[in-house]
C-alpha cells in the first residue's frame, strides 16, 4: 500500500478534532491556546499533504510558512493578554473572567 | 564547480559487489547511526572531556589529569563509571516523569544535528537534506526545552533561576547564530551542507571566511554566538558553577547527569563541525589536492581509493573541528563570566545590529562584486592570504613558546621571558 | 518504508494530541504539545518539505513552545491545583469534537481526489524562496509589519501593573 493524500488528511482531521475538544473543554487558559496550535497544525498539515500530492508545489508550503509565523505571533499576543488576565484575577481559569466588568 | 554525484553505499557495494535496494539501503542507513556515529558521539566525548580537563590544566600551569592510563587518557572512561554507579536520585516533590524525561530532550537534539554533517564528500547521509544548516539549527532550538524542564522539574529554586537565564540566552543567542550564518548562505547561495562543501574544496582561496571581509567578521559574530548557544564560558551563567551550583541541572546525579555532560560536549563538536563546514572549506585541504584526485576516482561506482579518499576527508574535517573546539576550551578558562544583563545587552545591542549590518553589507557586495569578477579574486587572495599568516604567526608563537618552556633555563627560572621576582614567573 | 514511517510518525501525534486533550498537569500537557509538534515536523520531511519543517522545528517548538511554558512558569501559583472541567461540559465536548471527526471523516472518505505522483524536487527550498519574492511579496512585507505590532501589542499588554495608591 502506498502513501496517499487521504492518509494525511485523516490524520489531519483527527488532529483537528482534538483541538476542538481541548479548546472546548479546558478552563487553563494556556490549555486552550494548545488546542488552537494543534488545530493550526492539523490545517498546516493538511496544506502541505494537498500541496505534495497534487501539483500546486509550493503555494501549499508558503501558506503553510505563513500560518506557521502567524501562529507564532498569536501565541506570543494571548500569552500577554493571560499575563494581563492573571494580574487582574489572580487566578488562570477562564471561568473566573465570567463578568464584563473589569 | 559542477559536484560528482555521490557514491551513497560505497562500503556496502564494494563488499558486496552491487548496489542495494530500498530497504537494505535503510536498514544500512541505520546501521551506521547505530554502529558508528554513537560510539564516534561517545568517544567525542570522552576524548572533549579529557581534552577540557588537560587544557584547562596547563592554562593553570598544572597538570591536569594524569593518573589514570596513559596522559590520563582513561580518566573519562573512570568518570563514566563513576557516574554509571551513582544512586539514582529523584527530589521530592518534584515532577518524577519531567524529571526522568528532561535529559531525553537536551541530548537527542544534538545526536540528531549529526547527520547534516558533511564528514566526506561521500559520506554525508543521502539524500542530503537541502535545507541542512537550516535542519541544524532548528534541532538545536529543541534543547532549550530539555533545559527549562530541567530547571522546573527539579522542585528547586537555583535550578529555575539557571533556566529561566539559560532560556533567555539561549533564545536572545539564536539570532546572531542565524543571521551570521545567513551571511554565508546569501554568497555561497545554497543552504545543502554537502554542496557548501563542495563550493570550497577547490583551494584555501574559496573558503567561505575568505570570501569578503563581511565573511570574515561573520565567522567571529558566529564563534561568539555559538559559545553561548553551547552554554559554555563566558556565557555558562546556566551552569555557573561558583553562583549556583551547578544550575539547571543542579538535582541531577549519575547517568542522567552524564546525558547532560555529554550533550554538552558533543553539541561544542557539532558547533564546530557547522563553522568547518561553513567557513573553513569543509574536508577539504587548503591546496585542494583532495578534490582534484575524487574527481579522478569519481568515475567508477566503488572502489577502495573512494573509500580511502573519504577517510582522508573526515581526518582533515576532524582536525579542523578539533582546533574549533579547542579554541572554544581555550576561550573558556581564560575570559571571566559577565552577568546576565551584561551577556544580553551584548547580544541585542551589539551582536544583533552587527550581524544584520554584516548580512545587508554582504548582500550588496554579493550584487555588486559578483561571484567570479576580479575584485573578488583579489579580495579573496588578500584574504586568504592575510589568514593564513595570522594563523602561522598564532601558531609560531605557541610553538616558539613551548619549545623554550622545556628548556631548562625555563625550569630553573633563568629564562629571559622569566622576571627577577621571588617564585619566578611570568 | 515510507507507510511505516507514516504510521509511527503519526501514532506520536495522535497519542501527543490525546495527552493534551485528557492531560490534568498543565507542564506534561506542554511536552505532550511537544511530542505532536516533532511529529509533524517529521510527517513534513515525508512529504518533501524540508525547510517547513526546519521552520517548524525552529519557530513552533524552539519559539512557540518555549513562550507557552514560560506562560505556565509565570502564571503558576500553587502548582498543583488542577483545573477540571464539569461531567456535562466533557460530555458535551466530546459528543462536538466526535461529531466533527465524524463528518470530516466521511467527507474524506468520499471524495476522489485526483492523484499527482510529483516526483521529489532536488532542493526544496528554491522554489520556495521564489514563491515569497515574487508571487507572495505583499503578504511576505505584511507579515514582518504584523510581527512588529505583535511585538509592540505584547510589551505593551504585558507590562508591569503600577501598583494604585491605596
Amino acid at each position: 500500500m502506498t502513501l496517499g493524500l487521504h492518509h494525511f488528511l485523516f490524520l489531519g482531521a483527527i488532529l483537528f478534532a482534538c483541538g476542538i475538544v481541548t479548546v472546548l473543554i479546558k478552563r487553563h487558559a494556556i490549555g486552550i491556546l494548545m488546542g488552537v496550535e494543534l488545530m493550526l497544525n492539523a490545517a498546516n498539515l493538511n496544506l502541505v499533504a494537498f500541496d505534495h500530492y497534487t501539483g500546486t508545489a509550493p503555494h501549499g508550503q508558503t501558506f503553510a510558512l505563513f500560518v506557521i509565523v502567524i501562529a507564532a505571533a498569536e501565541a506570543a499576543v494571548a500569552l500577554a493578554i493571560f499575563m494581563n488576565f492573571h494580574n487582574n484575577f489572580a487566578s488562570i481559569d477562564v471561568d473566573r473572567g465570567s463578568e464584563l466588568r473589569g | 564547480m559542477p559536484t560528482p554525484p555521490v557514491h551513497s553505499d560505497l562500503l556496502p557495494r564494494l563488499l558486496l559487489g552491487e548496489p542495494l535496494g530500498a530497504v537494505l539501503d535503510g536498514l544500512w542507513g541505520l546501521a551506521i547511526v547505530l554502529f558508528v556515529f554513537l560510539p564516534a558521539i561517545s568517544a567525542i566525548g570522552f576524548l572533549a572531556i579529557w581534552a577540557e580537563r588537560k587544557v584547562a590544566g596547563r592554562l593553570q600551569h598544572r597538570h591536569g589529569p594524569n593518573r589514570v592510563g596513559p596522559l590520563g587518557l582513561l580518566q573519562s572512561l573512570a568518570d563514566g563509571i563513576k557516574l554509571a554507579s551513582k544512586e539514582d536520585l529523584t527530589p521530592a516533590r518534584a515532577d518524577v516523569w519531567l524529571f526522568r524525561l528532561a535529559p531525553y530532550l537536551a541530548f537527542p537534539p544534538v545526536f540528531a544535528a549529526f547527520i547534516a554533517i558533511p564528514f566526506g564528500p561521500d559520506w554525508a547521509f543521502e539524500p542530503s537534506l537541502s535545507a541542512g544548516l537550516f535542519w541544524m539549527l532548528a534541532i538545536l532550538g529543541v534543547e532549550v526545552i530539555g533545559v527549562i524542564l530541567a530547571g522546573w522539574a527539579s522542585n528547586n529554586k537555583w535550578s529555575m533561576y539557571g533556566a529561566m537565564r539559560e532560556a533567555c540566552q539561549l533564545i536572545s543567542y539564536e539570532i546572531p547564530l542565524g543571521v551570521s550564518i545567513l551571511v554565508v548562505v546569501v554568497s555561497a547561495g545554497t543552504l545543502d551542507l554537502r554542496l557548501l562543501a563542495w563550493q570550497q574544496a577547490s583551494s584555501i582561496v574559496k573558503w567561505n571566511i575568505f570570501h569578503d571581509p563581511f565573511s570574515l567578521v561573520a565567522f567571529f559574530v558566529f564563534f561568539t554566538a555559538s559559545l553561548a548557544s553551547n552554554k559554555r564560558a563566558p556565557f555558562d551563567l546556566p551552569e555557573s558553577d561558583s553562583e549556583l551550583v551547578a544550575g539547571y541541572h543542579t538535582e541531577y546525579s549519575g547517568l542522567r547527569f552524564s546525558l547532560f555532560y555529554l550533550a554538552e560536549y558533543a553539541a561544542m563538536f557539532v558547533m564546530g563541525a557547522v563553522m568547518t563546514a561553513l567557513y573553513l572549506g569543509g574536508w577539504a585541504d587548503p591546496l585542494g589536492l583532495l578534490a582534484r584526485r575524487y574527481e579522478l576516482a569519481a568515475a567508477v561506482p566503488a572502489s577502495w581509493e573512494l573509500v580511502a579518499l573519504n577517510v582522508i576527508a573526515t581526518g582533515i574535517f576532524a582536525v579542523k573541528t578539533s582546533t574549533i573546539v579547542f579554541i572554544q576550551m581555550w576561550v573558556r578558562w581564560t575570559l571571566p563570566r559577565p552577568r546576565i544583563d551584561q551577556v544580553l545587552h551584548a547580544c541585542l545591542k551589539v551582536m544583533m545590529p552587527a550581524a544584520l549590518s554584516l548580512l545587508l553589507a554582504s548582500s550588496l557586495w554579493v550584487l555588486l562584486v559578483g561571484r567570479e569578477s576580479l575584485v573578488q579574486r583579489v579580495t579573496e587572495t588578500i584574504l586568504a592570504a592575510g589568514g593564513v599568516a595570522f594563523l602561522l604567526a598564532i601558531f609560531g608563537y605557541c610553538g616558539l613558546a613551548f619549545v623554550q618552556g622545556r628548556s631548562s633555563q625555563y625550569r630553573l627560572g633563568t629564562h629571559p621571558w622569566q622576571s627577577n621576582l621571588p617564585g619566578g614567573g611570568l | 518504508m515510507d507507510v511505516a514511517l507514516f504510521y509511527a510518525l503519526a501514532a506520536l501525534v495522535v497519542a501527543g494530541a490525546i495527552g493534551v486533550v485528557t492531560g490534568r498537569h498543565i507542564v506534561r500537557m506542554a511536552i505532550q504539545l511537544l511530542a505532536a509538534l516533532l511529529g509533524v515536523a517529521g510527517l513534513y520531511v515525508l512529504l518533501a518539505a524540508e525547510f517547513i519543517a526546519a521552520a517548524q522545528l525552529v519557530i513552533y517548538v524552539g519559539g512557540t513552545l518555549v513562550l507557552i511554558i514560560f506562560g505556565v512558569m509565570l502564571t503558576a501559583r500553587s502548582g498543583t491545583s488542577v483545573l477540571r472541567p464539569s461531567r456535562a461540559e466533557a460530555i458535551v465536548a466530546a459528543v462536538a469534537g466526535l461529531a466533527l471527526l465524524t463528518v470530516l471523516c466521511v467527507a474524506i472518505g468520499s471524495t476522489s481526489f485526483p492523484h499527482v505522483i510529483v516526483p521529489r524536487p532536488a532542493d526544496a527550498v528554491a522554489p520556495l524562496g521564489g514563491a515569497l519574492l515574487n508571487q507572495y511579496l505583499f503578504p511576505f512585507e505584511l507579515a514582518s509589519l504584523l510581527l512588529l505590532a505583535v511585538m509592540l501589542g505584547a510589551a505593551y499588554l504585558a507590562r508591569p501593573l503600577q501598583r494604585r495608591p491605596r
